[in-house]
């Protein structure tokens, strides 16, 4: 087993946030006794390696859904149904009142998950920025949940917000009534109000909500949240540049940095999905039947290696390995590969094929050497990993092909369904701000006929070719079961 | 060229000739000062050293990132350099002048005055008097009117105390807040700040400007919001929906307050915005209620004299009129009244400027190319009495100058013989006050993370 411990509090030695409470039981019998963290206190028991990455992976994609919802102008509501989705899915978070679910264990993983992240993202400007603008997010969507938990919550980060006297709410009685926006008591000395330096508060400035005088900002206690929201991420802010200077004391153990290295990259590629196995849609893929499904159902980067093989009768072999892997999964048989791949390497022969390309094919099969079920590799491992040469066809053509040969490939690959010169503006530009599976996503959308914003199914985003190719035979059955296409 | 004084055009009124601004940065330039007022203290500091002024050269070359060591650093260059003008950024975390050999992260925008742009431009539109670059006394009275809402807001609201303001050399006005506070201000904080004063909003096709109402509603979340009381029942009706009632936030209640004698003066009485058919039609669209509209339509439609006061007058009294009979509509007619008066005397701002820490504005001093004019400080308290046509001029300047100094026997600070002088000594007053605030701060040293 291996403590992380050490390692995450190391950084954050100058931390003393207002809740050392976290680890006092309550009423609850609980040793984190609030639902929200203000993260304040690093995490202090031995962790293991397997959850340091996989809690720091759930969170990931909660983080990276939010960050895809910022990229796609969601609505607020629909960001809000799109993070509660992945939150239930890999970082759920219940309220004290559900006593039957674990809390504390889903709110250590929490906790330690947004440790470990805090390593990863705080080694740039740009991925501090990106870390504090989504958890920032997520700490507010969750803050509007289970409201009647909220004020314990508050109250134990000791973030000492001044309330105002009786004698100046009467004072400036008509000016706070006159700037509230929800109505107030007929007797002014039974609202709380709270007085605060208005650069704390300033969306409530921003919307012009706040009775502002001499640069103090009354804030209703209906507008609490904001001040809370600004002590998170300036609380946020200072700890992360803070973890940033300690960071090079983590170079020390080396199976950290490429956990971490992986993380950050996962930001830039969105989260890895795990496509270790066939899809369910996957029984019964023969060889020939590859074309047709490459041309209604693959992403752009197979439809590059699918349509080089075709022409160059061969791949090289990173190529081999990121198609190979991605038609395992589609449900091709080994043996049927072995036909697929014999039948498409022409011009050699049947001893070359068998001593070169056939041990390999079973190899990733997991039938030979080390007997591995290699997974296909994911949109962040096809990102990062072996970028191509100059002759080599693997990798992502959102990232790897010229703004021009990206824009020719777009038109010839999905001419026939449905994609115009229109659509190119919006896909260069995802491009061009390194959002490489937003614009595979809206591909997926145009070419689908699916509404903007719907991704490959409540709103998520492709970052996985099979996951891309295993919803768009999902959505093709449905429209035939329909009877609407038949072909 | 607005001003008629002189029939013969001087060599020294050509404030595109390099040698007459050579001469103005030798001899006039208050360089002294506008290091002080950029630097709080007297020995030079980041807030100075690590500024960025960015140069306008002959030839529309633009020269961004110089920054200098010292008030005679700076003057060396620019008279070395030779700007047509300069402009002041921000002060960053290295000097400007080694940008390039600083990494990327440790070259940002740290500190920065507050700074607010309003020019005539945004005026076209409702001043009767002149169009385009075109300025007199008579359409200065709108930018008086914005420096008076503007500073009252920003003194008693913010709670700001070094603002000064800077005549831009030919249609607008600048103002920069050096207070602790606003120097440190982050982008998302200064937009915070546009979005408080703004109160003008929408192009050419919009013809309401202003909308600012709050229209009450329960709050969305019911958990965390109080009971209504009695008395208060309150309507979730949409803001076009006849009924509802609007409240002024207090601050633009402070503003109107203000407004409401310069609505009478410029717009009435001086500028006659609606004396003219377009200029009532939009009046007329303003009015949310059908039978007034058409009241006043017809009357004024007969009567082309009727000066804008009078329709004024018919407006008030058609209103009155009305609520005789439909008493539920005044607050709605209060409103639009109200919001009438804010949208022909309300600042308009031009936010982008402001919303940027490393946005750059031009330096308080420097000489407007085309009209020569030096952009002086202005007292808020005076500022209905400014009149941009008695503002020096280079040439002018040059040839007090002439008259008074013995060629032999030049000083750098000769901007005391001048009528440069009264606003030099505003900007050194100014500046005082700062280096007075610095150094209790200083003393202070450890409460306040004001680190620079
Ligand atoms: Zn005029």
């Amino acid at each position: 087993m291996f403590s992380a411990r050490s390692r995450i509090t190391a950084q954050s030695s100058t931390t003393n946030g207002g809740t050392t409470s976290t680890f006092n039981t309550d009423s609850f019998g609980l040793r984190y006794p609030h639902r929200l963290n203000f993260y304040s206190v690093p995490p202090k028991e031995d962790i293991t390696i397997e959850d340091f990455e996989i809690w720091a992976i759930d969170r990931l994609r909660v983080l990276g859904e939010i960050e895809s919802s910022f990229v796609r102008n969601r609505s607020m509501d629909e960001m809000k149904r799109v993070t509660q989705a992945q939150c239930k899915k890999y970082l759920p978070l219940n309220a004290n009142s559900a006593v039957a679910v674990d809390r504390d264990a889903e709110r250590r993983k929490d906790h330690v998950s947004h440790f470990v992240l805090r390593l990863a993202f705080c080694r740039s400007e740009e991925l501090r920025y990106r870390f504090i603008k989504t958890e920032m997010m997520l700490f507010k969507l969750r803050y509007d949940e289970h409201a009647d938990e909220l004020n314990a919550f508050v109250s134990s980060l000791g973030l000492g917000f001044n309330s105002v006297g009786s004698d100046e709410l009467k004072q400036y009685e008509a000016e706070l009534r006159a700037a509230s926006i929800a109505p107030l008591h007929t007797d002014i000395g039974k609202e709380t109000f709270y007085k605060v330096r208005w650069t704390k508060v300033p969306d409530l400035i921003e919307r012009r909500k706040v009775f502002l005088h001499n640069g103090m900002a009354y804030v209703h206690s209906s507008d609490q949240s904001s001040m809370v929201f600004q002590a998170f991420q300036a609380n946020l802010e200072k700890q992360l540049e803070q973890t940033a200077k300690a960071l090079p004391r983590l170079d020390e153990d080396n199976r950290i940095l490429p956990i971490l290295e992986n993380l950050s990259q996962g930001f830039i590629a969105g989260v890895p999905s795990e496509y270790a196995s066939a899809d369910e849609t996957g029984d019964g893929v023969t060889a020939d039947m590859i074309d047709e499904m490459a041309r209604k159902h693959w992403p752009l980067c197979m439809r590059n290696l699918h349509d080089t093989l075709r022409k160059e009768r061969h791949l090289k072999h990173y190529g081999r390995l990121q198609y190979g892997l991605f038609l395992k999964v589609i449900g091709l048989s080994i043996e049927e590969a072995i036909v697929f791949w014999r039948k498409a390497f022409g011009n050699i022969t049947d001893d070359k094929f068998s001593k070169e390309y056939k041990y390999n094919i079973r190899h990733s099969y997991g039938l030979e050497g080390r007997r591995h079920n290699y997974p296909a590799k994911s949109c962040q491992m096809i990102l990062t990993t072996n970028q191509p040469g100059v002759s080599e066809s693997h990798g992502c053509p959102y990232r790897h092909f010229s703004p021009d040969n990206l824009e020719a490939a777009l038109l010839s690959t999905y001419g026939s369904q449905g994609f115009t010169r229109n659509d190119l503006p919006e896909i260069m530009s995802d491009v061009k701000s390194s959002h490489y599976h937003v614009a595979c996503t809206r591909v997926f959308e145009i070419t689908h006929g699916i509404k903007k914003g719907e991704g490959i199914g409540g709103g998520e985003s492709v970052t996985h070719p099979n996951q891309y190719t295993a919803r768009s035979r999902e959505l093709e059955k449905a429209s035939s079961g329909d009877g609407m296409v038949v072909d | 060229m607005t001003n008629t004084n002189n029939d013969a055009m001087q060599v020294e009124d050509d404030a595109s000739s390099p040698e007459v601004m050579r001469i103005f940065y030798q001899r006039i330039y208050p360089f002294k000062s506008i290091f002080t007022w950029l630097n709080h203290e007297h020995q030079p500091s980041k807030l100075f050293k690590y500024r960025e002024f960015a140069f306008t050269l002959p030839g529309d070359v633009y020269l961004r990132y110089n920054s200098f060591l010292n008030p005679e650093d700076m003057k060396k260059q620019v008279i070395k350099l030779n700007p047509s003008r300069f402009e002041v950024g921000a002060v960053y975390s290295g000097m400007p002048k080694d940008k390039k050999t600083l990494r990327p992260g440790m070259f940002q925008p740290t500190l920065r005055e507050l700074v607010f742009d309003i020019d005539m431009t945004d005026y076209d539109s409702i001043r009767t008097c002149c169009s385009g670059k075109g300025i007199c006394k008579r359409c200065w009275g709108f930018i008086a009117a914005a420096v008076e809402v503007l500073d009252q807001a920003l003194r008693t609201q913010f709670g700001w105390k070094h603002l000064l303001w800077v005549y831009s050399g030919r249609r607008g006005i600048h103002l920069w807040i050096s207070d602790e506070e606003a120097m440190m201000l982050t982008d998302e904080q200064r937009k915070a700040v546009m979005g408080w004063l703004e109160v003008i909003k929408g192009g050419k096709e919009q013809v309401k400007k202003v909308n600012v109402r709050t229209w009450k509603t329960f709050a969305s979340n019911t958990a965390r919001a109080p009971q209504p009381t009695s008395g208060e029942t309150d309507e979730k009706k949409p803001p076009s929906a006849e009924g509802g009632r609007g409240a002024l936030h207090p601050a633009l209640l402070a503003a109107l307050d203000s407004l409401k004698a310069n609505f009478q003066e410029l717009i009435l009485d001086d500028q006659d915005c609606f004396a003219s058919e377009d200029g009532w039609k939009v009046l007329l669209e303003l009015i949310p209620d059908k039978t007034i509209r058409s009241a006043l339509q017809e009357a004024w439609a007969s009567d082309s004299d009727k000066s804008s006061s009078d329709k004024w007058i018919d407006f008030k009294r058609e209103v009155k009129l009305h609520l005789k009979n439909a008493p539920h509509k005044k607050a709605t007619l209060t409103a639009a009244m109200e919001d009438i008066i804010l949208q022909y005397t309300y600042p308009r701002l031009d936010a982008e400027v402001s919303k940027h820490r490393n946005h750059l504005l031009k330096a308080p001093f420097c000489v407007h190319p085309s009209t020569g004019r030096v952009c002086v400080p202005i007292d808020p308290s005076k500022v209905h009495d400014f009149d941009p046509e008695t503002v020096p001029t280079v040439g002018q300047l040059l040839r007090e100058l002439n008259e008074v100094t013995d060629p032999e026997n030049q000083h750098h600070s000769d901007w005391e013989k001048t009528s440069l002088k009264p606003y030099v000594d505003m900007l050194d007053k100014h500046a005082a006050n700062l280096i007075a605030e610095r150094l209790i701060v200083k003393k202070e040293e450890g409460k306040s993370n004001y680190s620079w």
